[in-house]
């Protein structure tokens, strides 16, 4: 797109574009030289700080990789759970008896619009207060509840997204050949929709393990973020150093999978013998929003 | 029935929300715009810049950038934003945080909706001469801006179900009082009742009327 903006600089143009790169350059060193003077006074560069992550592996071995393990295990039990849950409610909002389809759009649009961190203190308390869970495990099953609730009514409209843009032929060659409503969500539509939606599911999964670290601030479960505090306060108050590691384990972790979404989109849309459907992995931040797509009948889908 | 409401500021709690929507908003709209001007301009320099800052920023969890804007900011390297209380230095570090994070989905939002605008358009400008600004400023900026209101929507209701992870650094808004009144009160079902019902009013309008706007302003093509 970008190039499209703007010609191919010419001699003036380019000289002028030498003249922004100089003056951001300058921009960004001023403000690089700021921070680390900044970090320097309060000595968090020292080496000392720094070097436990890379020449003591217990600092791995008992905060790090444990964390990240629980993050993991988090958000894999709630995509887990929320996939099936999402799909039985996509299907629902599709239904022909409005009752089906009213009834899961209303609990669709309830948890949509509702911060998963509310979600998960409901969880937490109700957990303390109705079962008996124990305390340690019960951050856990709080953090999974919470994401539970809200991932599946995402996952819902990435369903409904990925039927609604099979092409119409599909539905009506199975009808045309006797099938029943059921047979075709079964057999023809929700096979290749799997295919359709993968894109938006990996994209979702960014989020899912974005938001356990809420369970770590609030809940008191350990996961990586809450590695931070007793990792500075047993290596030498590595505050800075701490949060930047934590950080980058997130950054790899999800711009993996923000890759592979996008890899996985462009595939999609490049092969043969698909339908050419694919729910866009962008796309779930649209299906995320409560209204989106209230009070409209389903769309004929986009033919692309 | 609803006698635990008393002794609680609700309202309070759920203007202090508002607040920090709002103020955020305006933030990341800002600096948001900044970022997407960057990531199509001429200079590779600048488009580098703002493709880093996208894809570092969305990849890093908010609650990680909130709780650092208070355990590192403010108590490792003494960055207060110019305020003497807790409450209004939690509050600015909180607002500071949020921005730093909304900022990258306004920015990607503002660029889905450049690539709106008819490659023709720009062509058509360009052949006029109008130079890269004015191409900018003239012609793709305005359509992409009515073309990107759905968007945007969707970036504020997601930025107000944001503002609660300020509670993880004790700001007082409606998450923080919700836990604190499930702690006191044995009204579980209530409480929880009262808040969902709070971000409800919240969001869902808001989700409804602009993206009402936004169809409405959409330039049709």
């Amino acid at each position: 797109m970008s190039s499209v903006l703007y010609d191919v600089p010419g001699p003036r143009a380019r000289r002028r574009n030498i003249l922004y790169t100089l003056g951001f350059l300058v921009v960004l060193a001023a403000l690089a030289w700021w921070v680390l003077t900044g970090l320097a006074g309060k000595g968090q560069l020292e080496w000392s700080k720094w070097a436990p992550f890379f020449t003591d592996s217990r600092v791995w071995t008992t905060y790090l990789l444990p964390g990240l393990e629980n993050t993991l295990v988090a958000a894999a039990l709630a995509l887990a759970i929320a996939l099936p849950l999402g799909a039985v409610l996509g299907i629902a909002r599709l239904s022909d008896h409005w009752w089906v389809r009213g009834s899961a759009g209303a609990v669709v649009e309830f948890f949509r619009a509702i911060p998963v961190l509310i979600l998960m203190l409901f969880a937490n308390a109700a957990y303390a207060a109705f079962s008996d869970i124990s305390p340690d495990t019960r951050p856990l099953y709080a953090v999974v509840t919470g994401l539970v609730l809200y991932n599946s009514s995402v996952l819902a409209e990435v369903v409904r997204a990925g039927i609604l843009a099979l092409p119409l032929g599909q539905s009506d060659a199975a009808r045309a050949i006797g099938m029943r409503k059921g047979q075709t969500m079964r057999y023809v539509l929700l096979p290749q929709s799997v295919t359709a939606m993968l894109p938006a599911i990996v994209s979702q999964m960014v989020v899912i393990v974005k938001d356990t670290a809420l369970g770590g601030a609030m809940l008191g479960f350990s996961e990586l973020l809450a590695s931070v505090r007793p990792m500075s306060a047993n290596y030498g108050a590595n505050t800075i150093a701490s949060f930047t590691v934590v950080a980058v384990i997130f950054i790899v972790l999800n711009f993996a999978l923000t890759s592979f979404a996008a890899r996985l989109e462009s595939r999609l849309r490049r092969g043969r013998k698909s339908t050419g459907a694919v729910v866009a992995a962008d796309a779930v931040e649209v299906l995320a929003t409560p209204g989106e797509h209230m009070g409209h009948k389903p769309k004929p889908p986009e033919q692309s | 029935m609803f006698d635990f409401l008393q002794g609680y500021d609700v309202l309070g709690a759920f203007w202090t929300t508002i607040q920090l929507t709002l103020w955020s908003a305006i933030g990341s709209l800002v600096w948001g715009t900044a970022l997407a001007a960057m990531r199509v301009s001429p200079v590779p320099v600048m488009r580098g810049f703002g493709t880093g800052y996208v894809n570092v920023v969305r990849n890093i969890p908010l609650t990680v950038i909130i709780v650092f804007t208070s355990l590192g900011l403010f108590q490792t390297l003494g960055v207060s934003l110019g305020a003497d209380t807790f409450t209004v230095i939690n509050f600015r570090l909180a607002v500071l945080g949020l921005i730093a994070y909304t900022s990258a989905f306004v920015c990607e939002a503002l660029r889905s909706g450049i690539n709106t605008v008819p490659v023709g358009q720009v062509e058509a400008a360009r052949a006029l001469g109008l130079g890269f600004v004015q191409v900018l400023t003239l012609v793709v900026l305005p359509q992409a801006f009515r073309s990107v209101v759905g968007p945007l929507a969707n970036v504020l209701i997601a930025l107000t179900k944001n503002t609660t992870v300020a509670a993880a650094i004790g700001v007082p808004e409606a998450a923080l009082l919700m836990r604190e009144m499930i702690e006191n009160e044995a009204q579980l079902i209530l409480i929880s009742a009262v808040f969902a019902a709070g971000f409800i009013i919240l969001t869902l309008p808001t989700g409804l009327f602009l993206g009402w706007v936004g169809k409405k302003v959409a330039v049709k093509r």
